[in-house]
């Protein structure tokens, strides 16, 4: 790792003004990607602000019609949760798969989203269920925040606070995993809520998006079925080692077959 | 250099850190507590797994400096004198290695598992064990291991 100034920040106006005040600040949240990311000297920043000790951001609290998730709640803490697992279990069922338990026990929510890896869970959830963000000075749609490979809304220095779900009729989530990293291959999440069906898919493009043909087909018919006659194009889908775009195409209808399938 | 004080294995500690300094580094090197290992660069392997406060975390996956006031555990902390814990004594008694190298990430983080989890399935101990590598043993008898050593910690 390159140097770097280690600043804990006590509230979340005093994160935001040490970020704004360092040459190259960069908040840490649980440092799950962003220490590995250090290690391999891929990143330089001059300052981590740590979140760590603003209570404000940690907790989870539930109303009947959403559930709010602080930015800094460990992934295991959202697995665990009761409200979570009663109210929309497929959430719970989510942060319960990623990476392994010892990441679970670091990793936040809010480092998750901000980072909008092409293969993390959490962004699938956040937009398959039509979430809204919470920044330090604004609300954004899960649908305005994903934007790109690594790329969001978030402006420079603007920290998430929170994320609240909208609880739902039923949602599901499956995802094809890497036996070696547990990032998804390919993961889908669908949602039955009051706007009608949401299928968000992860780890097949640059970022976390929407897929529309399943979401007309789930719409007209609920069922597995109702996707035989569509087809996926694998253009801009990623392609690696791991799996080819047409595989990646493929096993977005496959899993968002399972995913259906749980929920009927 | 900002000094950090903790506690770890009971003891209090405390010493001058770099912002860059891993926790495990401090274990080591600092501490000279070296039975926590680093066999991988990439926060994969759990050789590394130690307790803070409590729960098992990825020692080279955390700065120093974010376990500052916390408790700290790792596997020199287990044994009571030349009693070993239960875990411990199951992984000798089923052979749950052969190298060595992985295993006191494994204990550390199969002794979260039975606390959370007292009498857990083949499944969920091998889910459970997903952040911990193993290239000797094929598993087989880690999982028999922790099987054993869960039933001998609810007693």
């Amino acid at each position: 790792m390159y140097e770097f100034k280690h600043l804990p920040a006590a509230d979340t106006a005093a994160a935001v003004e040490a970020r704004n005040n360092a040459d190259d600040g960069q908040y840490l949240a649980g440092g799950q990607t962003l220490i590995p990311v250090l290690k391999q000297r891929l990143a330089m920043p001059s300052a981590l602000i740590d979140l760590a000790g603003i209570s404000d951001l940690k907790g989870i609290s539930v109303d009947t019609e959403t559930i709010t998730i602080g930015a800094m709640t460990t992934h295991a803490e959202v697995a665990a949760n009761a409200d979570v697992r009663r109210l929309i279990p497929a959430l719970a069922d989510l942060a319960g798969g990623i990476g392994d338990p010892q990441v679970r026990n670091r990793g936040t929510i809010g480092g998750s989203v901000a980072n909008s890896d092409p293969a993390a869970d959490y962004p699938a959830a956040v937009l398959g269920l039509g979430a809204t963000i919470r920044t330090d000075r604004r609300e954004i749609a899960a649908g305005d925040f994903f934007t790109d490979l690594f790329e969001t809304a978030l402006e420079d220095g603007e920290l998430i606070t929170s994320v609240t779900f909208p609880v739902v009729e039923a949602a599901a989530y499956v995802k094809f995993d890497n036996p070696a990293s547990r990032f998804a291959i390919v993961g889908v999440f669908v949602c039955k809520g009051s706007d009608g069906v949401r299928v968000a898919v992860t780890g097949a493009g640059p970022c976390v998006f929407r897929a529309e043909a399943i979401e007309n087909a789930f719409s007209a018919d609920f069922s597995p079925e109702s996707l035989d006659d569509v087809s996926l194009a694998a253009d801009g889908l990623n392609a690696d080692m791991h799996a080819s775009a047409d595989y990646r195409a493929h096993l977005i209808g496959v899993l968002a077959r399972r995913a259906v399938t749980k929920l009927i | 250099m900002p000094v950090i004080s903790l506690t770890v294995n009971g003891r209090a500690v405390e010493g001058e850190v770099e912002g860059r300094t891993l926790l495990i580094d401090f274990i080591r090197r600092d501490l000279g507590l070296t039975g926590a290992h680093v066999g991988c660069d990439t926060s994969q392997c759990g050789a590394c797994v130690i307790h803070l406060n409590g729960l098992p975390v990825k020692s080279c996956t955390t700065l120093a400096m974010q376990a500052a006031g916390s408790e700290v555990t790792t596997i020199e902390g287990l044994a009571n004198g030349d009693t070993l814990h239960p875990m411990q004594a199951a992984f000798r008694q089923h052979h749950g290695l052969q190298c060595g190298f992985c295993t006191p990430g494994m204990v550390m983080t199969a002794i979260a598992l039975a606390k959370n989890n007292p009498d857990p399935t083949e499944a969920e101990i091998r889910q459970g064990l997903d952040g911990n590598i193993c290239r000797c043993t094929g598993y087989q008898n880690i999982v028999s291991a922790v099987r054993a050593g869960a039933k001998a910690m609810r007693g």
